[in-house]
């Protein structure tokens, strides 16, 4: 079975914000709410200061702790890919996997379900990447199968150094960073 | 250096975790209480204290059948998604610790009601004469009423552990990462329950037996609060940073002054210098237990949200 992931260069993302739009764009995010978003960190001491800017969003983590602490089974792996989703006439909004996430990917959207990233399934089961990716103006994103190790992912995982966010909290995430 | 800034700006999640507001510690505090009167109450029960007419196992079911529902309300009232708090019970998640407990809670209803049949409601037996057949045939069989006592100890246990596993088995927040906050919420309810049964027990024996119990419940709950500063000191970075936030962060104040001193500590002293027939027993110690243990969940379920893994490079 496939297994979605994303690799995004640090080296190109300048943080314009162009993914969080063309998300909230295309999924009807709510006024206030985002499903991505841009982080800067910044480290070293002046003047060896080194930044790294990155756009974030779900990990739709291989062991979920969302999904394993669901009581009603509406956090699931959707069946193309293992991509992490929510069945909202299942979900009560009982906010455990809100809390169960290291990443603090979800939220609860207005209308009482816990809402967060679905990697655009409903673009990718029609053969297109997902709107953050498709969008972006320095090609940074780039969106695959990392099982397949001819696919563009693997490859870039292959040749540069990267890292993937909080990996000592063991949820296998499957959005890597490269450095 | 190292300095993190985000554009991510969700409510209640944002700037730091605070989906849980005041209904889940409520929550937490209820089902441990409940948790505590049903062993109380199982063990009367299990000892044949049932023979004596205002043994507290009378009535404390129906006071752990009240606060149950108080607590479930509570519950239910945190979901944002309510109309749909069915699909609970369209379901079994073996995974999920939440799952277990809403199941769990339903099986305790009814034992609740069989401890009431040992003498139910006087408007109940004019209405379903039924009911009388069914008490005095517990009361002819005093093993099927031990055996009572030993299911409500059990699922009373089952209650009291699961509202700490729910917290602890949420990874993500260093502060519940520990393998003993089913233990400490245990204790806390123990302690709490006997505090409450101490102040309102009718028969005299039963509220010197309870005094006693809490202090020892309460020298119990100080070990486990160290053991489970000590597991978290000794553990990862992050939740070494969990437990100073209750040593000398954040919570500190509310933490040591009310949970440690006014929730333990001088409540032990003042009901040890009344067991000890120093001073006269008063409801002030005990009262002062039960806030103790509801401030307790309150400290845990915010610093635990406030508790974090940092997404560092």
């Amino acid at each position: 079975m496939a297994r979605y992931g994303m690799v995004i260069d640090t080296k190109k993302c300048v943080g314009c914000q162009d993914c969080v739009i063309a998300c909230e764009a295309e999924n009807n995010v709510p006024e206030g709410f985002c499903r991505d978003w841009i982080t800067t960190e910044s480290s070293g001491k002046f003047p060896t200061i080194e930044m790294e800017i990155r756009t974030e969003r779900c990990n739709h983590c291989t062991d979920a702790p969302c999904v394993s602490c669901c009581p009603t089974g509406a956090s699931h792996y959707h069946d193309v890919g293992g991509v992490v989703l929510v069945t909202h006439g299942e979900c009560i909004g009982c906010k455990a996997c809100i809390a169960s996430c290291p990443y603090d990917a979800r939220y609860v959207h207005p209308e009482g379900y816990v809402d967060k990233c679905t990697f655009c399934i409903h673009r990718v089961e029609n053969g297109k990447d997902p709107a953050c990716v498709s969008v972006c103006p320095t090609h940074c994103m780039y969106f695959g199968d990392l099982d397949d190790p001819s696919s563009k992912v693997s490859q870039l995982l292959k040749s540069r150094k990267n890292h993937s966010l909080i990996p000592e909290a063991g949820t296998k995430p499957n959005i890597y960073y490269l450095t | 250096m190292q300095e993190i800034t985000t554009t991510r700006h969700n409510h209640l999640i944002d700037p730091t975790l605070h989906v849980w507001g005041w209904e889940i510690p409520i929550y937490l505090f209820l089902g441990g209480m409940v948790a505590g009167m049903m062993l109380i109450s199982g063990y009367f029960l299990f000892k044949g204290r049932h023979k004596e007419t205002n043994c507290s196992c009378y009535y404390l079911p129906y006071m752990s059948m009240v606060l149950l529902s108080l607590g479930m309300l509570a519950l239910f009232l945190d979901l944002e998604h309510k109309l749909y708090v069915w699909r609970l019970y369209t379901t079994f998640q073996i995974t999920s610790a939440m799952s277990w407990g809403s199941w769990i809670l339903v099986l305790v209803y009814p034992i609740l009601m069989i401890n009431i049949l040992l003498r139910p409601p006087k408007i109940l037996e004019d209405k379903l004469p039924i009911i009388i057949e069914w008490k005095n045939k517990l009361h002819a069989n005093p093993i099927w009423i031990k055996n009572i006592g030993v299911i409500s100890m059990f699922f009373g246990a089952g209650i009291g552990l699961y509202t700490g596993v729910l917290l602890s088995s949420l990874g993500a927040r260093p502060l519940w990462s520990s393998s003993i906050l089913w233990l400490l919420f245990l204790v806390s309810g123990l302690s709490g329950a006997a505090a409450f049964v101490h102040v309102i027990a009718k028969n005299v024996y039963e509220r010197e037996l309870l005094a006693k119990a809490d202090n020892a419940f309460l020298i119990i709950e100080l070990f486990v609060i160290a053991l489970f500063i000590i597991g978290l000191k000794t553990a990862t970075q992050v939740q070494s940073n969990a437990a100073d936030m209750l040593l000398n962060g954040e919570f500190a104040s509310s933490f040591w002054v009310f949970v440690i001193g006014i929730g333990i500590v001088i409540p032990l002293i003042i009901q040890l210098l009344a067991v000890n027939h120093k001073i006269h027993h008063t409801p002030i110690a005990p009262l002062m237990v039960i806030l103790g243990g509801l401030i307790l969940r309150f400290i845990i379920v915010a610093a635990g949200q406030y508790s974090h893994w940092f997404a560092l490079n």
